[in-house]
């Protein structure tokens, strides 16, 4: 009986019962959360991993933008059906720059983890202003206008100096020449595209859209999705070294 | 004299529509002059009001008591509850228009603002926020005061609470439409409106722990326990969970400081803990008022009351990364969710009981009684999607069922089943009590919407059942030459006639809803006037 009465100190003091909530409520965040932080196991070591381009970082902006991440997850589980569908399982540090994540939650449609490379640039220029056209039983809604909309480049740069801000490793010169470079590389044939190779060794510069008039936010996507999961090098990654 | 209240919320509100003014005529985020242009006009009518409303009544302050009994501030419930009907149909209106997208895709019609990746944040926040966040306010404001037997505290600041939340729907809504989301789930809205949210929030906690400080009662009632974990704890969640660095003021873009893994656990850790703090314990702050008061029974076991509380609370915290089994989240972390919602099964089951046992001497009146009775299988609900819920938080059950329609079949039975019927429930017990009636306009009417409804929910959850564990076993389906069985199109392919059943089921609940409107809009216009406050403050003690 004597316990219970003890907990009148709760129910007659809105400040005891507020404490109490809030130490109870702390807890198992602090335990889940904080450690992620520290331990270096969380993040495997791999070669290869960079910040996205400016082209690619707004067509990421794009995918967010239109909720792709609804019905399609970037995260391939260590499981054998997903990786003999998807390729290797997806690794902490291929979104260790991704603000936010993008792992999703539901596959509606599959998995994109390692869409990049799979499919040519036509392909997805086609599948996105219809994908009935290409996959009949599709059900996934049509971006025509993706490909109408030129692409703003107006505030780039700040967009690159948050993500420095908050930890993504751009270079000075990267920054400095975010506007360039975003037009830069989907235009290779023209001044804008003048020393993206040097800030941005290995990238490939094309044409994504195939409409070589302008720069358009279906370049910026198409940009984006082509370089998912293909940047960790994993013909020097070592499962074993990394398991957890 | 004006009052420090009305003089420091027309100080606050002019600045405020200074800084939405001047943001609006620099910005080239034709969206955030949209926004900016929203908060102008909000604040704005604000403070006109508040002057009006000043040299209306000369500043006098309202009565707290009249005839020795609390004079009960009931304007901005009444708000509330209006507010979560039409936001409640309009979310399931919406919610239905993305099923159909589902099963026939060219309802997207190739255009931005109605493709299915922008509705659906719609659907879920016009849900979970607009019309349970509605539902949440304007039962905590009511509950508190009766339980304190006493008035809320301030003249402006529950009015400020409950338009400046809506105020917050409607700029998240809208901004979903035009683009601008941070794609976290269920934390869908940008910077601006997260910060608005946060100032409406604070506001909130001081409103109702004003409310307690002042109150008659020694005791705070258990429902009241609830209420102030919910809001305490979203507001902790929401923080944390939306620590973003905007691109610029002018801008509706902003970065989120967490990347990656840390990300995902922060996101799942928000998200789980929304259905826990927002969808779960103040749920159940309704179910420990509305239950007992409807049944006109004690609440069954006040020990009960306690351990349920302080278990709930501690252990849902740690459910989170639940959602994130064979991700790149280190499997110690998800593994300590797992545990922990297995063992949230026992609080949880443990207030089911508590709230179905209240029945104890009063069975009979769920034959009588719709209102009732619909909150009673709310609380059944609850107790079925608790018991699936650590069921599909294991890892091998998970490795099945995540990706897939299961998942929301199973959030549609809390949602529906639990979330949609204790507030439908207290709905229909609040509105005769706001607006002084002897009782609804008509309870067959009520009993039309359980059955519709009721049918409509089964449909949905056995349909997604079978579509997500169909899906998931064709996924990892291999031939006799050991090869993948399905490609990922047939898939798709074979979910088609369960999406239309999906559908046909929120059909039903939807009309069941415009029914419930209908019934309450009788009920307001045309019914038999309470002829005194005859409820007794008593009723409301435990058994023990």
């Amino acid at each position: 009986m004597s316990a219970w009465k003890k907990h009148e100190v709760f129910e007659k003091n809105s400040f005891v019962l507020l404490v109490g909530i809030l130490v109870m409520v702390a807890i198992g965040g602090l335990v889940e959360i904080a450690p992620l932080f520290y331990l270096k196991s969380t993040i495997e070591k791999t070669e290869g991993m960079r910040p996205y381009t400016p082209l690619e970082l707004t067509g990421r902006d794009i995918y967010i933008r239109e909720g792709c991440y609804l019905c399609h997850s970037q995260m391939v589980r260590p499981m054998r059906d997903e990786m003999e569908r998807y390729g290797h399982f997806s690794l902490a540090a291929e979104s260790m720059y991704d603000h936010p994540f993008q792992w999703g939650s539901k596959r509606t449609g599959p998995d994109l983890a390692r869409v990049g490379g799979k499919y040519s640039d036509a392909w997805h220029v086609e599948h996105l202003i219809d994908p009935r056209s290409l996959v009949p039983a599709s059900i996934m809604p049509g971006y025509p206008f993706l490909a109408e909309n030129r692409l703003q480049t107006r505030d780039i740069q700040s967009h690159l100096s948050v993500n420095t801000i908050i930890g993504v490793p751009y270079t000075e010169e990267q920054v400095a020449n975010a506007a360039s470079d975003l037009l830069g590389q989907a235009t290779p044939d023209t001044e804008a595209a003048d020393g993206f190779e040097e800030r941005w060794p290995g990238v490939t510069i094309r044409d994504f859209d195939g409409n070589p008039r302008e720069v358009t936010e279906m370049d910026a996507l198409v940009a984006y999705l082509q370089v998912l999961g293909t940047m960790v090098d994993f013909s020097i990654y070592d499962d074993k070294a990394n398991a957890r | 004299m004006i009052s420090l209240e009305e003089g420091g919320f027309a100080i606050f509100l002019v600045l405020l529509a200074f800084a939405c003014i001047i943001i609006a005529g620099k910005t080239f985020d034709q969206v955030m002059a949209f926004h900016a242009g929203i908060g102008a006009l909000f604040a704005a009518v604000s403070v006109f009001l508040i002057f009006k409303k000043y040299f209306d009544d000369g500043g006098e302050p309202i009565p707290a008591e009249i005839d020795g009994k609390p004079n009960y501030n009931l304007g901005p419930i009444k708000f509330g509850a209006i507010a979560a009907m039409f936001w409640g149909i309009a979310g399931f209106t919406v919610g239905l228009v993305i099923a159909l997208q589902l099963a026939y895709p060219v309802l997207n019609f190739d255009l931005p603002w109605t493709n299915f990746g922008r509705l659906r944040p719609l659907h879920t926040s016009a849900v979970i926020f607009a019309f349970g966040g509605n539902v949440l306010l304007a039962t905590s404001m009511y509950v508190v005061q009766r339980t304190s037997r006493v008035r809320m505290p301030g003249k402006i600041l529950p009015w400020f609470v409950i338009l400046g939340y809506n105020v917050f729907i409607v700029i998240a809504g809208t901004g979903y439409l035009l683009g601008v989301t941070q794609s976290k789930e269920y934390a869908e809205p940008e910077w601006y409106a997260d910060l608005w949210l946060t100032i409406v929030w604070v506001m909130y906690l001081l409103l109702f722990l004003g409310t307690l400080w002042k109150r008659r009662e020694p005791h705070i009632y258990v429902a009241n326990w609830f209420y102030l974990a919910f809001i305490v704890t979203i507001a902790m969640l929401h923080i944390t969970n939306n620590m973003t660095i905007p691109v610029s003021i002018y801008s509706t873009k902003s970065y989120i400081v967490w990347s990656g893994v840390q990300d995902a656990m922060v996101q799942w850790w928000y998200g789980h803990n929304a259905v826990g703090f927002f969808l779960t314990a103040g749920f159940l702050a309704i179910m420990y008022y509305f239950i007992p008061k409807r049944a006109e029974r004690p609440v069954y076991s006040y020990r009960l009351s306690i351990v349920h509380f302080w278990a709930l609370i501690f252990i849902y915290i740690w459910a989170g990364p639940h959602h994130l089994h064979y991700t790149a989240l280190p499997q110690w972390a998800s593994t300590l969710g797992a545990t922990f919602s297995i063992i949230l099964w026992m609080p949880s089951w443990g207030g089911m009981i508590n709230g179905l046992m209240t029945l104890s001497g009063a069975w009979d009146k769920l034959r009588t009684d719709p209102v009732l009775r619909m909150m009673v299988v709310s609380v059944a609900f609850y107790g079925m999607s608790t018991f699936e819920g650590p069921l599909m938080s294991l890892r091998s059950v998970n490795s099945l069922s995540h990706y897939t329609d299961w998942t929301i079949g199973h959030v549609h039975s809390g949602a529906l089943g639990w979330v949609g019927y204790i507030s439908f429930g207290a709905i229909y017990c609040l509105v005769p009590w706001l607006w002084n009636k002897r009782q609804l306009y008509s309870l067959k009417l009520v009993n039309v919407h359980f059955w519709l409804s009721t049918i409509g929910i089964v449909l949905y959850i056995t349909a997604m059942w079978v579509s997500g564990i169909m899906q998931g076993l064709m996924w990892r389906a291999y031939d006799t030459l050991g090869f993948l069985e399905y490609s990922f199109v047939e898939t798709v392919e074979a979910m088609h006639p369960f999406y239309i059943i999906r559908a046909l089921g929120g059909a039903l609940f939807v009309i069941g809803a415009v029914i419930m409107a209908y019934n309450l809009w009788m009920t307001v216009r045309h019914g038999e006037a309470e002829e005194a406050d005859a409820m007794p403050a008593g009723s409301l003690a435990a058994a023990e």
